[in-house]
């Protein structure tokens, strides 16, 4: 049951047109590579009367979240993007609609960092940002990026959740391919995502201080009420992704699965790198491999339940990383490993980073982390210590 | 007031504050390492204390004195700097 029109639809472009259903009041960014194909389609959809938002022109990505903050504290629907350098310049910035609990949609179309200057895509800027409060959504195509958008708007502005939302597409694979997709009824996206009234408004008939001075006899207590409301936005999530299915018919899940029901190695993945590792698991099933595919879904909050029943009949899983956590591996992986310590000692976790700055991992780089990481679960039985390893490196 | 008795799940969403002016029961006079202290007698009446506070917590009294609200005072002693007649000595706070 899947209604609406089928479109070939750049992925930028997908987003814009969500974020054009949304309705949103205010838009505020700044064009950086690979995210510019959607500040500029919103912007000429406001130009030309498509959308009724203000736009806000500024002079860096730092005014562009400074100005979102601002309108949603007013009590508007804003929306911002950017990508690589561009969300780290906002980076400060990022922390105040997540601990003033203002319901900004930001989408990220996921760039790697300088030194050196890369616009190509990897998982860095994302993870620099995992522990700021805002809730991060990875899509793997163009038809995920759309729903995602979407979702976040009624998601963040949902009364019991009220904190910033962020939807990753994985910059040029997707922000810049065009795919078929499945373009809904702009009347049933409009019903999804209702008219919101946020409880406490900038109003001068009823005066509040937002972003006030904590000093430390309080700011534990801010820091105690924020993280547990953060912690309970993942129901909420997961009551919206069913009633998105219900209405649209695709349904979403904090965490992915594909042909895991009786695999015994699962690899684990993030964005659209899921797609080629698919075909990886295809092949290696034909092997005789029992292989399977994980895909994060939501990165934060990290949905630990749904992890860990996806993983509880694995005996090995082969992380992916798109990003370093310098001097500490892969961020995924040891995030999973953390995850799961005390709780499955009998799974080997072995990590691999690759992909780095757009370098592609083909079906053939999957196959081989599977293979390697079987190698290296005998080193592990031999009592040896294993390394994080890069893949696809020349010497 | 009494932000400090305060626990987390008293604060609104966002710790927003509903409260207008409630900035006022802060109290700074916490910082304060030394307090001033006035020997009237000296005192001409001329209000450069009064001018100089950067707290603004110092007022007149009925007799036209001037006195340090120690609820705000935070002890710079700009005040006793400024004052030509010498009236106001900083004596260090001591633990009660």
């Amino acid at each position: 049951m899947t209604k609406g029109k089928i479109v070939g639809l750049e992925g930028s472009f997908a987003v814009a047109e969500a974020v054009r259903m949304a309705n949103a009041d205010v838009i505020s960014a700044y064009p950086i590579t690979p995210q510019t194909h959607i500040v500029e389609r919103l912007a000429e959809m406001v130009a030309d009367g498509e959308l009724d938002a203000e736009f806000i022109c500024v002079e860096s990505e730092h005014s562009a979240m400074s100005a979102c903050v601002g309108a949603s504290a007013a009590g508007a629907r804003v929306f911002t993007c950017s990508a690589g350098q561009g969300l780290e310049l906002m980076h400060e910035v990022l922390y105040i609609p997540s601990s003033m609990r203002l319901p900004v949609v930001a989408v990220v179309a996921n760039r790697a960092l300088s030194a050196p200057l890369s616009v190509w895509c990897d998982h860095s800027d994302a993870m620099a940002i995992r522990d700021i409060g805002w809730i991060q959504m990875f899509a793997e195509n163009n038809q995920q990026a759309f729903d995602l958008t979407v979702c976040a708007y009624r998601v963040a502005e949902d009364k019991e959740v009220l904190f910033p939302a962020m939807v990753h597409l994985d910059g040029f694979y997707l922000s810049h391919v065009i795919e078929d997709m499945v373009m809904p009824d702009e009347e049933e996206v409009v019903g999804f995502i209702p008219e919101y009234e946020h409880p406490f408004v900038l109003d001068p008939d009823r005066p509040v201080s937002m972003g006030c001075y904590g000093p430390p006899f309080i700011y534990s207590e801010t820091k105690k009420a924020q993280e547990v409301a953060f912690e309970n936005t993942k129901s909420k999530i997961l009551e919206t992704w069913k009633e998105f299915g219900d209405v649209f018919g695709r349904h979403y899940s904090p965490v992915e699965k594909y042909r895991m029901e009786d695999a015994r190695i699962a690899l684990l993945t993030m964005g659209s790198s899921g797609e080629t590792a698919m075909l990886a698991v295809e092949e290696l099933r034909e092997e005789g491999k029992d292989v399977g595919l994980i895909s994060l879904r939501l990165w934060r909050p990290f949905p630990f339940k749904e992890f860990r029943d996806a993983v509880k009949d694995v005996e090995l899983l082969v992380v992916l990383d798109r990003a370093i956590s310098s001097g500490m591996g892969g961020p995924v992986c040891s995030e999973v490993k953390s995850a799961l310590y005390d709780k499955r000692k009998d799974l080997n976790i072995v990590g691999f980073i690759g992909g780095l700055g757009g370098r592609d991992i083909p079906v053939k780089g999957f196959k081989y982390m599977v293979n390697r990481a079987l190698e290296k679960v005998k080193a592990i039985e031999r009592g040896e210590e294993i390394e994080t390893e890069m893949i696809g490196i020349r010497e | 007031m009494g932000g400090e008795k305060l626990g987390w799940k008293d604060l609104e969403i966002g710790a927003v504050v509903t409260e207008p002016g409630s900035a006022s029961a802060y109290k700074t006079g916490d910082w304060r390492s030394e307090r001033p202290v006035r020997e009237n007698e000296k005192c001409i009446k001329c209000g450069i204390c009064y001018i100089y506070c950067p707290e603004a917590c110092i007022h007149e009294d009925e007799e036209g004195y001037f006195e340090s609200d120690l609820y705000y005072c935070k002890g710079c002693g700009i005040c006793a700097h400024e004052c030509p007649r010498d009236v106001i000595k900083m004596v260090e706070e001591v633990e009660e």
